[in-house]
């Protein structure tokens, strides 16, 4: 629900006239300064093609807007999403009205329907920031104020409930800008449909928690009641059509259908003279008032916020206006910088894990070769001590051998020695 | 006497056009002995609604077929939520009228371009189909085949044209394009009662250029039309689609008799009258007329160009000696 600024409680004492001062002709003067300014409002309309949005606002001017001489965007298949003003200069009882309808052309008519609502938020912030703009300027004699006041979204009449698409467009623009829902071509729903279709709407758009416009409560307790009959009868089931029937004697507003006339001012139809005495009868001076008290500074606050540091001070925004392309560039700039260093820790740690990978593997494979050397190193050391216990065993032989050739050659000296000995002594040879 | 006997056998023995009976032999009986069949098998229709949610797919299925057969009926809530990619659901019922008995099969497609963004939002729709082409095709090339295959294919596709009253949308031409050469595409022009009768004049009009510009062919297609008979009746049912139809499933008293129609706070549509919408015509034409027609084109020509593109692709199936001597009649 879109918050209004409270009004100062006075907390003056209240005096009683004693006489006639006049200064209850005051709003006299104020209308009549107004009438001469005139007024201005501009009104955006959004929704699938063939939803009747052309057709609702001639009905709701009573003029041509989209004539068979300009036809409207209605004619023309759009593959982008499109924005397009149209102004119309409407004059009644000496009031004059600069009525701007601002039509999207477009609108989730593509195949592939994600950011079709970037160009509408595109045109409402750029519109603010005009107004931003002219109000900071020196010289202000002329502010035109051609901020959206008010955008009627159109929900098809399927029956069933919110399509995501409009979920998603109420969620981002009911901040920017006062959205009112109506439900098209409501002669395709019978009144049961119609009530059930209204409180599935309802339901979704309390859950996605979207704020539409509220009707403020008036201190009139009479108007108070209307009120809350139209914010039962919420979002609002809506007809158009210009073309005059007869019914029963009576020259009405409707569409000739075989089985009968729905006609577009008969509360029991539709839901039409609701929407029109809401938007222009009544309302339209709140819509600009919350436009400007609730969007437009929501916008303006967002805006120098990112220009000042603290946000604070705003009374000398010309020099500081003049900053704010250079601002967001900077912040660019570090958000990009910002976004070089994330990238750059990221490929570093993940080169960090590549390397650690090689080198646990180089690990396990030394360890493996140190492994395999032990064992090999032990196979060695096996066959050596083999080896050794061999060639032991062999001088051990050797040793026995020789040992025993020298007893032999002793025992071959010896008997030689006594050969000789009995030689020499008994000449027996 | 003798003559006659030479002049009958030499009438016989003409091979260009059909010989004169002598006598009432009774092969028209044949007519009777297939209707007896067929009421005992009965025989299976597959029809698949396509088109975003809140077009009365599932209320049009109901009231073509005079019962609750759609997939809202079956069980499923009311107002469940729009799913997040598009599923296929498909539920069978077993009607029977006059002894015949149908298995109707109606295959929905909650969730088709209700996202935001819907790009390939036809690709399962598109392997559905084709699965079932597939199912087919394997039964039909085993060795040991059941006396009647199971027919799951998708004998035509009702896809709901969103009533703008301008143009059609990508999303529809997108669509149909890529399927009118696998399945049979009827299109209807959705919820008829939103617009006025020349309103609905202008659109019909403007569709059907668009369909012709773009080249999508839908059913009753020109190519398939056999003889001069064929080709006047579809004509003329091609003159007058899409229908623009409404859906109901309640019924009033109008004029004391009991219609089915949708009740406004300004009069009472009726589905049924075809100086309302075009309901009538699009039952006649699927059901009563057509029905046999559209089973025929489907197994005849889409599942057959299915089934040509599979077994040219590299061998195709595994190798069974059917799969084999198929491949030779090819």
């Amino acid at each position: 629900m879109i918050e209004r600024p409270e009004t100062a409680v006075p907390s003056i004492a209240q005096r009683n006239l004693e006489g006639y001062v006049g200064f209850a002709n005051l709003p006299n003067q104020v209308y009549r300064k107004s009438v001469k300014r005139g007024f201005e409002f501009t009104l955006m309309v959004v929704g699938e093609s063939g939803l009747g949005k052309s057709t609702l606002i001639n009905s709701l001017f009573l003029t041509d807007l989209y004539s068979k001489d300009y036809p409207g965007p209605s004619q023309r298949i759009k593959k982008t999403v499109q924005v397009e003003q149209s102004k119309v200069l409407i004059k009644e009882g000496g009031v004059q009205l600069t009525l701007t309808i601002v039509d999207t052309p477009g609108f989730g008519d593509a195949v592939d329907n994600s950011n079709c609502w970037q160009p509408v938020i595109n045109y409402i912030d750029s519109k603010c920031e005009d107004f931003l703009n002219a109000e900071s300027r020196v010289n202000r004699r002329s502010m035109p104020d051609n901020r959206v006041h008010c955008c009627l979204y159109f929900i098809a009449p399927s029956g069933h409930g919110l399509k995501p698409l409009d979920i998603e467009f109420m969620k981002r623009l009911h901040d920017k800008v006062n959205v009112i829902p109506l439900i098209a071509k409501a002669d395709t729903l019978t009144p049961e449909e119609c009530q059930l279709f209204k409180k599935q709407i309802m339901k979704e758009i309390q859950e996605h928690k979207i704020k539409i416009y509220e009707f403020p409560d008036t201190e009139d307790d009479d108007d108070n009641k209307l009120i809350r009959k139209i914010k039962e009868k919420m979002p609002l089931a809506v007809v158009g059509s210009n073309v005059v029937i007869e019914v029963n004697g009576k020259k009405v507003r409707g569409r000739q259908y075989p089985w009968g006339v729905a006609e577009v001012e008969n509360g029991e139809h539709c839901d039409f003279t609701v929407l029109r005495n809401m938007l222009i009868r009544t309302h339209m001076q709140d819509l600009k008032d919350v436009t400007n008290n609730v969007h437009y500074e929501n916008y303006r606050s967002k805006k120098l916020a990112a220009v000042t540091c603290n946000g604070v001070d705003t009374s000398k925004t010309k020099g500081q206006l003049t900053k704010s392309p250079l601002a967001q560039m900077e912040e660019e700039r570090r958000e990009h910088v910002m976004k070089m260093k994330k990238m750059e820790a990221e490929m570093e740690q993940v080169f960090e894990m590549k390397v650690k990978e090689k080198k646990q593997k180089l690990k396990d494979s030394e360890a493996e070769l140190e492994r395999r050397h032990e064992q090999m190193k032990r196979n060695l050391e096996a066959q050596y001590k083999e080896l050794e216990e061999k060639r032991r065993v062999f001088e051990e032989e050797k040793a026995n051998w020789e040992a025993q050739q020298r007893i032999l050659e002793q025992q071959k000296l010896d008997a030689s020695k006594t050969m000789e000995k009995n030689k020499k002594k008994g000449k027996i040879f | 006497m003798h003559d006659q006997n030479c002049c009958a056998a030499n009438s016989s023995h003409n091979s260009s056009g059909g010989s004169t009976l002598l006598g009432y032999i009774g092969i028209d009986t044949i007519i009777e002995q297939m209707r007896k069949k067929t009421m005992k098998t009965g025989f299976d229709f597959n029809i698949m609604v396509v088109g975003h949610s809140g077009l009365g797919k599932s209320t049009l299925v109901n009231t073509l077929f005079k019962s609750h057969v759609s997939r809202k009926s079956a069980g499923w809530a009311r107002d469940e939520k729009i799913p997040k990619t598009v599923e296929i659901k498909a539920v069978s019922h077993v009607i029977e009228e006059g002894g015949v008995k149908m298995k109707l099969t109606v295959v929905d497609t909650p969730g088709f371009g209700d996202q935001i963004n819907n790009d390939n939002c036809w690709e399962p729709i598109s392997k559905y189909i084709n699965e079932q082409y597939e199912k087919f095709l394997k039964e039909e090339v085993n060795i040991t085949r059941k006396k009647r295959i199971p027919d799951t294919r998708v004998h035509c596709c009702i896809y709901f044209i969103s009533p703008t009253g301008h143009f059609l949308r990508q999303l529809d031409t997108e669509f149909m394009k890529r399927l009118s050469h696998s399945v049979n595409i009827i299109p209807v022009i959705a919820k008829a009662d939103t617009m006025t009768l020349e309103e609905r004049q202008e659109f019909k009009q403007r569709v059907r250029k668009e369909l012709e510009v773009s080249g999508i062919e839908f059913y009753p297609q020109k190519e398939f039309d056999e003889d001069m008979e064929d080709k006047s009746d579809n004509d003329k049912i091609r003159e007058a689609m899409p229908f623009a139809v409404v859906g109901s499933d309640k019924e009033y008293q109008v004029n004391g008799k009991r219609v089915l129609g949708r009740k406004t706070a300004w009069g009472i549509v009726e589905v049924e009258n075809p100086n309302h919408c075009e309901f009538a015509q699009l039952r006649d034409f699927l059901i009563r007329s057509h029905l046999q027609d559209l089973k025929e084109v489907t197994h005849n020509i889409h599942y057959e160009t299915y089934r040509a593109k599979r077994l040219n692709e590299n061998g195709g199936l595994h190798p069974i000696s059917s799969s084999d001597t198929q491949e030779s009649n090819l």
